[in-house]
């Protein structure tokens, strides 16, 4: 069985998405909204590791001992402005997206395990992914143009 | 000097009690005999009240409320009776001018416009039209901010364009939306002849809309008085008149009405058969606010559980109901989530679209309305929606452009973002009209970074040298209400004319004037060739502008500057289905959520994310209100050891915006002079302050420096009155936005004036002698 696989994914799907929000937070100050919403999106990452842990004790967690590929290769380098600001959107979505497919992988497992309560978390970790790559997409969608247009 | 009644030192006049109807009262200023009187309505808040101006030899010399308005029945406030003044003041400016140097030069106009023109071709050249903004007001005209949205999204082809009504009315017309589906107030001010209850949710009206309040102080004075709910935290004058007033902690308006809509539910109060047949999303609403105890509440916001509990027997007992917002909630923490509040309790116990059953979300300028109508502002014209293509097609079709001129890849380019394009360089030009940014923006000190920038292109449209217009690079002097004919709707949706009366100084031109000459010289064209805009006058303007709203919720096709002119005030829509106005919107409780015709997909009430069209089409209401909630959440900025105050900011009943004009009237000025810093009883005696010292003000974002007055607000907050600039007292820093914090609401954008943590230190720089005279005006004067 590797479901502890999973649970190990997701589990530090969220904890990357909590840490990189609260990253590009602190990168992008200047921009309130931008800081404001990460903390926000940051929090909301933050609670759904603390509902996926006691699955890691039901299951037992299979470390994974993949580098974590995503989280080095993304946010490299310094960046500033607003290049910068679309790019760390843009990561923070991929980022998003890799939590959100893992949950659903995980989902099936539960499904077939008949386990509610797995079901309702990975529902719910589905539900906020979703809230956060909306979010994601309208910010980039709202800057893109100006950036890539008008920008220096 | 001639006036009916002192309206500074008794605000809102003797009381004429209702007995089934409310009795006209005609309130006048003149300083001589008109000899002649010119229709118009008051544009010193966004009541708009009727109103006749008196001319005698090419000057405006009074005014006059119309006996016959709806909207007033002939009363008007202390701004409408003495705002006048402004216009015949010394100081309006008269001349363009260009800055040479370090200098502004006064020049011709043909000059100023070549050289603005000029400028926008060089940088479409090297840049494209996304290097050039607007900013504008709530002060123009409906076929001024018309014009200027033509010029913008098809002209240029910029979606960089907003309105200060940013700062004042944004959550109103986003809080609608997202009930409603679109903009457009559901009420009309009629209802507040007939309703039980009143609950005022962080609204001031009785210093910011003295008229409307003269109306519900007619009521309480009549037979069969309604109830007032209050929610504010400082102790208003609207407050003591309160049946129950609710002081929740600064940032905590969530809470609270999530605690009222839960008791409600809890208690069954519900209209379920309409909730059934005429919303979407009432169990998920349920299930949010379900945990939202009024000991939760209470814990929360500081409003005593009892005390809600009060508010709430009211609310589930009520037949009627009248609910006003404005800027506590909308400047304010989950501004957009909290207002939507509000249109959830109508929409749960039925209380909409009939007489005595009224939502306002308040306006905070006379014609703010029309910003938002026209597309002057973030909204595409006609409460169009910038993700439905059709509608691009519509606009496209009506102007003769192409849809894609018309930017709508993502929404119209919200005022604080515009800033920020200013700010970090990507917009090179930014055009603002009738509006004070230097003072009414938060973060002062950023602000005038900005406009110091001397790549950023200024041009400043106003009739005053603001504290603004001092950094512009052109200057074009404009001609102000009383020098222009135009059209302009307040808060129910009442449209009134107000016809030149005098000639503008010197050199100055009307608006509408100034932006048809820069589309001349721009040589817009439509996509056959013709100039894009085809309207001259006023009246062309207005004509073309009902063929953009025909179909659309606010239709004025049924109206015209000759049916105006006969009559006073009508409510759109105004059509041949109903030719004189409509009282209510969503009588049958069908709302314009519909796919094809709602302004806006809504959004996700915590992140501001925008649904799409084919997440829309998941939940399509299909006419259906929709039902929203969310959890409470906390302001960013919490008070700590630092900076143990939470700063509030508001109006004075005697100043409207940053007083350039209600500065300029001496009766105005006198009654309120300056600027001050209320706190409560406990915080002076605890910091060994008294009243009238000079403290100085601290926040992480600037610094201000003020008397004390003591009393009327909570202990741990302070409220500084935001009007005080510059421009009459350049010596001391006083503005209220020198402390705020740049941040704002996820949906509306507006920005978050209410709260600031701050510290506080008694100020010690030989300026105490100026206090003493500084602090008896401000005791003479102070309101709340």
């Amino acid at each position: 069985m590797h479901i502890g696989n999973y649970i190990d994914m997701v589990h530090r799907g969220q904890q990357d998405l909590a840490q990189a929000f609260i990253k590009v937070s602190e990168h992008h100050g200047h921009e309130p909204d931008i800081k404001s919403t990460c903390i926000l999106l940051a929090g909301w990452s933050r609670q759904l590791m603390e509902k996926i842990k006691p699955f890691a004790e039901k299951y037992g967690e299979e470390k994974n001992k993949e580098p974590d590929k995503l989280m080095r290769d993304l946010f490299e380098g310094p960046r500033k402005g607003s290049m910068a600001l679309l790019r760390d959107l843009q990561d923070l979505w991929l980022l998003a997206r890799e939590a959100q497919v893992a949950s659903i992988i995980l989902e099936q497992a539960a499904f077939g395990l008949r386990d509610k309560e797995l079901i309702t978390v990975c529902n719910d970790i589905n539900g906020f992914s979703k809230r956060q790559i909306s979010w994601l997409l309208t910010r980039m969608k709202a800057i893109a143009t100006q950036t890539l247009i008008a920008a220096e | 000097m001639k006036q009916t009644r002192d309206s500074i030192k008794d605000i809102w006049g003797e009381r004429t009690p209702y007995y089934g109807n409310w009795p006209v009262r005609v309130d006048a200023k003149v300083d001589v005999e008109p000899e002649r009187w010119v229709q118009s309505a008051c544009v010193l808040c966004s009541n708009g009240c009727g109103m006749d101006i008196g001319v005698k030899d090419g000057r405006i010399v009074g005014v006059r409320g119309r006996a016959t308005d709806p909207v007033n029945h002939g009363r008007l406030g202390p701004k409408g009776l003495h705002g006048w003044m402004a216009n015949n003041s010394r100081d309006r400016l008269t001349q363009p001018m260009i800055r040479k140097g370090d200098e502004l030069v006064a020049v011709s106009w043909d000059e100023a416009m070549n050289f603005i023109v000029q400028k926008s071709k060089d940088l479409i050249k090297e840049h494209t039209a996304l290097s050039i903004g607007f900013y504008t007001s709530g002060q123009l005209f409906l076929e001024e901010y018309y014009t200027l949205g033509v010029i913008g999204k098809a002209g240029l082809g910029t979606p960089h364009m907003d309105g200060n009504t940013r700062l004042c009315t944004a959550t109103a017309a986003a809080a609608l939306k997202e009930s409603f589906g679109s903009d457009g107030q559901p009420g009309s001010y009629t209802d507040l002849d007939y309703a039980a209850t009143i609950l005022h949710c962080g609204h001031n009206i009785a210093s910011q809309q003295t008229v409307l309040w003269m109306r519900i102080l007619d009521r309480l004075a009549g037979p069969n008085p309604p109830k007032l709910i209050v929610i504010d935290p400082r102790d208003t004058f609207t407050a003591q008149k309160a049946t129950v007033h609710l002081a929740p902690r600064i940032g905590t308006n969530m809470a609270v009405m999530n605690g009222l809509l839960n008791l409600i539910i809890q208690a069954n109060a519900i209209n379920e058969a309409y909730i059934n047949a005429h919303t979407i999303g009432f169990e998920e609403l349920k299930h949010t606010v379900s945990t939202y105890t009024p000991e939760k509440v209470e814990a929360i916001s500081g409003v005593p559980a009892g005390k809600l509990q009060e508010a709430a027997d009211i609310l589930c007992k009520t037949d009627t109901l009248v609910s006003t917002v404005l800027q506590g909630f909308y400047q304010s923490m989950q501004a957009t989530a909290a207002s939507v509040q509000v249109n959830n309790i109508h929409l749960i116990r039925g209380l909409i679209g009939r007489d005595g059953c009224g939502i306002y979300q308040m306006n905070g300028q006379p014609t703010a309305q029309n910003t938002r109508e026209t597309g002057a502002d973030g909204d595409l014209p006609g409460f169009r929606n910038w993700g439905n293509e059709e509608h691009i097609k519509e606009l496209a079709q009506l102007w003769n452009v192409e849809p894609a001129v018309i930017p709508h890849w993502s929404p119209p380019t919200h005022a604080m973002q515009i800033w920020r394009y200013a700010e970090t360089g990507s917009l090179k030009m930014l055009w603002i009209s009738a509006t004070n940014p230097a003072v009414s923006l938060p973060q002062l000190e950023r602000i005038r970074k900005i406009l110091d920038q001397k790549n950023l292109f200024k041009v400043v449209q106003d009739a005053f040298m603001t504290e603004t217009a001092q950094y512009a690079d052109v200057i074009l002097p404009a001609a102000i209400w009383g020098e222009k004919t135009g059209t302009y709707t307040n808060v129910d949706r009442t449209v009134h004319i107000s016809h030149k009366a005098v000639e503008p100084p010197g050199e100055a031109r009307a608006d509408l004037d100034i932006f048809l000459d820069y589309a001349q010289r721009m040589d817009f064209q439509d996509k056959d060739g013709a100039p894009l805009i085809k309207w001259r006058t006023p009246e062309e303007a207005f004509e073309a502008w009902k063929k953009c709203a025909s179909g659309r919720p606010c239709d004025y096709t049924g109206l015209s500057y000759a049916k105006l002119s006969l009559h006073d005030g009508i409510q759109w829509p105004c059509n041949e289905q109903h030719p004189e106005g409509t009282k209510h919107l969503y009588k049958e409780g069908i709302f314009n959520t519909g796919i094809t015709y709602c302004e806006t997909y809504g959004h996700d009430l915590d992140t501001g994310a925008a649904n799409t069209q084919d997440q829309y089409k998941l939940f399509d209401p299909k006419g259906k209100a929709i039902l929203k909630g969310t959890d409470y959440q906390p302001p960013h900025e919490q008070p700590d050891e630092e900076y143990p105050f939470m700063l509030t900011t508001g109006r004075l009943v005697y100043h409207f915006h940053t007083r350039t004009k209600t500065g300029r009237s001496k009766e105005l000025n006198d009654a309120a002079p300056d600027a001050f810093v209320q706190m409560s009883e406990a915080d002076a005696s605890k910091n060994g302050f008294s009243e009238g010292d000079m403290v100085e003000i601290i926040s992480r974002w600037g610094k201000a420096i003020q008397p004390v007055k003591i009393g009327g607000v909570l202990p741990g907050e302070l409220f500084i009155p935001f009007h005080y600039g510059y421009w009459d007292d350049p010596d001391r820093v006083r503005a209220a936005n020198e402390l705020t914090i740049t941040e704002w609401d996820p949906i509306s954008k507006q920005p978050h004036f209410k709260h600031t943590a701050v510290k506080v230190r008694k100020y010690e720089q030989g300026i105490l002698d100026k206090a003493a005279t500084l602090i008896k005006d401000v005791k003479d004067s102070f309101n709340s």
